[in-house]
């Protein structure tokens, strides 16, 4: 069975603790480990911030979408802004690379993207804006769906 | 969920206990309050007693290392302990041990920044 939510919200800070809660409560039926949970909060935590600070550039303006989805005891999410863009998705998943030094960017959102789920997808475009899209199989569910 | 931030200077350490979530939201607040401390009082130490904290993202990494190198650029230390294991998973993905020494509990880091 597929399941779907989506979610779509003002591009503020306020917002950064509800997209991951919401998330994670979604996947919470796939009866994932709490470390699983940790994960998916964290991805969706650097997913959401970056649109908030990279994408729309801390204006305030915008929105951010989240679309979750189950099936087959695998969780996808994307995470979309209709922002600025990146310019460069090979620097920008460069662990400690930020274009942002003066916010105190650690540069770790792409590495840890990538180590928490098993597949990150970037597409982006100048101007445009940009969509991740994340996926990982929750582990309790392999034995029954496969 | 925000965060909680207790602060107070022992001894010259500046002892910066968390509780609750530390993300980009949360970060700015935080770095707030001790850039303010440092400011007024002479800070020698950073001890980061991280027990209570639930949720931390990289903007946690960026604002931890933010005030790593101020008070490395004074001299002193930054120490931290009592760290969950997603924290600490956070910390060795982006090699914060290199920099950052880390202790069990706050008495003993304590100690080992000098003060008793």
């Amino acid at each position: 069975m597929r399941n779907e939510m989506s979610l779509t919200f003002s591009a503020i800070s306020e917002n950064e603790s509800f997209a991951r809660v919401t998330v994670a409560a979604f996947v919470a039926q796939l009866d994932p480990t709490l470390d699983e949970l940790t994960e998916i909060k964290t991805v969706v935590s650097e997913a959401v911030t970056n649109c908030i600070i990279h994408g729309y550039e801390n204006s305030g303006a915008g929105k951010v979408m989240i679309n979750a989805f189950l099936e087959d005891g695998v969780v996808t999410v994307t995470v979309h802004d209709d922002g600025v863009g990146i310019k460069n998705v090979e620097q920008a998943k460069q662990p400690l690379f930020t274009t942002k030094p003066e916010l105190e960017r650690s540069g770790m959102g792409f590495t840890i993207m990538e180590n928490f789920m098993d597949h990150v997808t970037i597409e982006t475009e100048e101007g445009k804006g940009t969509t991740i899209i994340m996926t990982k199989e929750i582990a309790r569910n392999r034995a029954v769906c496969k | 969920m925000s965060l909680k931030m207790d602060l107070e200077v022992k001894y010259g350490v500046l002892c910066i206990r968390l509780e609750g979530e530390l993300d980009h939201h949360t970060a700015d607040e935080l770095r707030e309050k001790v850039n303010h401390v440092m400011d007024d009082e002479p800070v020698h130490h950073i001890l980061l007693n991280l027990g209570r904290l639930s949720f931390m993202d990289s903007s946690g990494l960026g604002v931890i290392l933010g005030r790593y190198k101020r008070i490395s650029g004074l001299g002193g230390e930054m120490v931290v302990c009592s760290i969950s294991p997603a924290v600490r998973r956070l910390f060795e993905l982006s090699g914060m041990f290199k920099i950052i020494r880390l202790e069990t509990d706050e008495d003993y880091a304590l100690h080992t920044l000098g003060v008793a």
